[in-house]
């Protein structure tokens, strides 16, 4: 079976919530919606304190480049737009909303009808997903029509579809292939004609064959796409590590994809695409998995972006006296929250409650040597050395080790028996090294 | 709710510690360890004991009264060492040279570049290459298998050479081989014979391998690379003249080649990081190994040539790196 061939971890999956039906989670009271919800830019306020709202109306607009728009994920009225706590304690801005009645957009199709039919030309449905304000929705938020404008010279042979999950815990993509195949499908082809390709290739791993059959049967009409069942390997959910497993072809050092002929995209951006071109609805809710050894009933949720995490929490039955850590994603490359008062966005693909017993790090020991990180960092790097200059502050040679390939997956740092904060210390390396480098070009 | 914990991903971390991976190497060393008690008998269980007591409370005191820090004598390192160092010694080595090889490892190879870790050289070599320079006599005095079972303190009359010892006297006798009587490859195998306590069974230490890499704490990389180079080496000189080298499978069973190669070579700290770097420091010991043992004074060459090849490591980490991923060439 195939995977990637440069390192990689196996960690405990712990797919705990991965037979849950998702559940439609009830609107909440007040949303509050931050401007800063993919990669790029922040977005622009379209509204006012007190203004009216309707579901799906486009309440600030990703004006820069690389930026998106954002849609009012409910009905209500506009009660400030201010600074809120974000998840890492900064103050950042929102626009807080309170619910009233739940009344859509006129243009938006509710009902539960399955669209197949394609209609629009490529240009236009790069337009129609950069005004629903789509982007990369599994984790890293990159605004989508930015990574479907293919720059000049290159030209996109696949479109790879990331349905991996290799993140342990997780099942919302699992779930959206279980419920959504043939919108996913059509999302897919919508992809494919905007970039212009004859082959899509959904990558998933062997631990969801449920998955595998059903997307497999659902696309059997298309021969352009193609299911590639994968062995199960963190982090081949990496888009240079899916593009290397599914195509065989290296993304070369501080390139894109394109550079190899590849876009990648998520499952559930597919499904986004889905949504936003048949049916004219705007990014406004997702399908999140909370789960964790803290979450009495580990469930996939449909929720509205803008709720605060905490509802989340006690619907899935939290104990709040017992959790150590709320994290933002999955263990190996989640976020950890300052709190669980912040709200859902479009990144979130899960949240994982650990108790506080299994949430503090093991104790740090000198570095043996064992050279067990370079053996699984699939980028051919060497953390030890690199988080060692980074520490001493030698950033000269942690440019020169090529510290800006590492993706931070965290497998080093997983892997290390000295339980040595590798990672830690590379951020920050990168950090510098990034610095130095733009400062450099002055 | 309490105050949440607050630190950058990965917040999980996979099932490998320092103890795993020392443990792993003592129960790698078991079965090694019984041939060698099954053979010598009480000394061997004596030397042993003593060695790892003796290297762990050294640690304890070095760390708790000399360096004033946490002692780490939990991680297991210190007992490897122990261990380790009594496999390098014959079973009659006096107790008070035990102890002055242990203070050699923990005192001068390990602790005083910084402990664990940071060592360049092996520790339990260092102590092995010590004592034999210091006391030549009683670490080239070899208690015969079976017959030294019940000795204890004195071995007169029950010591023997070691195979290479054999061979190495009687070649410069002028004999040829065909000429010189060594002992069967079988007794070989599984260690019937006169040598350090724990490199007489071949078969032990290469289950004992097995077992390290199926855990995944050694790579076949040194051991493979170091077997296979001195087999090679040792081949082409015994296909140039069969009566004056010997075969190639005698060098890899006979002495402490395989001792060396999946135990001494393989030691993390002192061994090169990256596949390449690995291979490279294999092909270097069994290079080295062979010259020593056929143009050498001494009859073995293991414990010098993976010393010899240590110092290196510096070198070879920065010569080999891993391959990356995507790289421009
Ligand atoms: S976090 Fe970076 S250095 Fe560590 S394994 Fe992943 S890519 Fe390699
Ligand atoms: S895994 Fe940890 S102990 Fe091993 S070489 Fe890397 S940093 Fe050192």
């Amino acid at each position: 079976m195939k995977t990637f061939a440069i390192g990689g971890v196996h960690p405990q999956e712990n797919k705990f919530s991965a037979s849950s039906p998702t559940e439609v989670l009830p609107i909440p009271a007040k949303v509050f919606i931050p401007l800063s919800q993919s990669l790029g830019v922040p977005s622009k306020p379209l509204v006012k304190k007190g203004d009216e709202v309707k579901i799906g109306q486009m309440i600030a607009a990703g004006e820069a480049l690389i930026s998106s728009n954002l849609h009012s994920p409910v009905s209500g009225k506009v009660e400030k737009v201010d600074d809120y706590i974000d998840a890492s304690g900064y103050r950042r801005p929102a626009i807080f909303i309170t619910v009233e009645g739940e009344e859509w957009m006129p243009e938006i199709d509710t009902s539960p009808d399955f669209i197949g039919e394609i209609t629009l030309e490529g240009p236009a449905i790069i337009q129609k997903i950069k005004e629903m304000g789509i982007v990369g929705m599994g984790g890293a938020t990159f605004p989508t029509h930015v990574k479907l404008m293919i720059p000049p010279g290159k030209k996109a042979e696949y479109l790879i579809i990331n349905g991996v999950e290799c993140e342990p815990y997780l099942t919302s993509d699992h779930r959206l292939m279980l419920e959504k195949p043939a919108e996913i499908i059509t999302g897919i082809r919508l992809l494919m004609k905007a970039l212009g390709v004859e082959k899509a290739i959904i990558g998933i791993e062997n631990n969801k064959p449920d998955a595998i059959e059903l997307l497999s049967k659902t696309a059997a009409d298309y021969p352009g796409i193609e299911v590639v069942p994968l062995k199960v390997k963190y982090p081949q959910g990496g888009e240079k590590q899916l593009i290397a497993a599914l195509t065989g072809r290296e993304v070369p050092s501080g390139k894109l994809p394109i550079e190899v002929g590849c876009v990648v995209q998520n499952v559930g951006t597919a499904f986004a695409v889905y949504e936003a071109v048949q049916k004219n609805k705007p990014l406004i809710e997702r399908i999140v998995t909370v789960t964790g050894s803290n979450i009495s009933q580990p469930s996939n949720f449909l929720v509205r972006i803008g709720t605060p995490i905490i509802t989340l929490l006690e619907k899935a039955g939290w104990n709040p006296e017992k959790a150590g850590k709320i994290i933002n994603g999955g263990p190996m490359m989640g976020k950890a929250l300052f709190s669980p008062e912040v709200p859902l966005v479009k990144g979130t693909s899960g949240i994982l409650v650990l108790n506080r017993d299994e949430a503090y790090r093991e104790k740090t020991e000198p570095c043996i040597r064992c050279a067990k990180c370079i053996s699984v960092c699939p980028m051919g790097l060497q953390p030890y050395l690199l988080a060692r200059v980074s520490e001493i502050g030698r950033f000269d040679i942690a440019e020169n080790e090529y510290i800006l390939d590492c993706i931070e997956c965290g497998s080093c740092q997983y892997t290390c028996p000295s339980a040595r904060p590798l990672l830690d210390h590379i951020r920050l390396g990168k950090y510098k090294v990034n610095q130095i480098i733009r400062s450099r070009k002055n | 709710m309490n105050q949440l914990i607050i630190s950058g991903s990965p917040h999980v971390h996979g099932e490998m510690s320092i103890k795993s991976i020392m443990w792993g190497v003592v129960i790698a060393l078991i079965p090694a360890w019984l041939v060698s008690l099954w053979y010598f008998g009480i000394a061997a269980l004596f030397v042993t004991l003593l060695a790892i007591l003796s290297c762990v409370a050294i640690e304890y005191v070095i760390q708790k009264y000399l360096l004033h820090q946490e002692p780490t004598i939990s991680d297991g390192s210190a007992v490897v060492t122990g261990l380790l160092l009594a496999f390098n010694v014959p079973s009659s080595l006096p107790w008070w040279q035990v102890i002055i090889g242990s203070l050699v490892a923990i005192g001068i190879a390990k602790m005083s570049f910084g402990g664990l870790g940071k060592n360049i050289f092996n520790p339990a070599l260092v102590a092995r290459v010590f004592l034999l320079i210091s006391f030549p006599v009683s670490m080239t005095t070899w208690p015969r298998p079976i017959e030294s079972r019940m000795a204890f303190l004195n071995f007169d009359g029950i010591t023997g050479p070691t195979a290479l010892g054999t061979l190495k006297t009687h070649l410069a006798m002028g004999e040829t081989i065909s000429q010189i009587k060594l002992p069967t490859y079988i007794s070989l195998f599984w260690g019937e014979i006169g040598g350090s306590l724990g490199e007489v069974s071949a078969i032990a230490l290469i289950l004992g391998g097995i077992y390290l890499l199926y855990r995944k704490i050694i790579t076949w990389h040194i051991p493979v690379s170091y077997i296979l180079t001195s087999f090679l080496f040792a081949g082409i000189l015994w296909w140039v003249n069969p009566e004056k080298y010997i075969d190639p499978v005698f060098h890899i069973l006979a002495g402490g080649l395989l001792l060396g190669a999946i135990y001494m070579a393989t030691d993390m700290v002192s061994s090169p990081m990256t596949p390449w770097g690995q291979i490279v420091f294999g092909i270097g010991c069994g290079v080295l190994t062979i010259l020593i043992r056929v143009f050498g004074a001494y009859p073995e060459g293991v414990s010098f040539a993976i010393l010899i090849m240590n110092a290196f490591v510096p070198l070879i980490n920065r010569a080999f790196k891993p391959k990356r991923f995507g790289e421009v060439k």
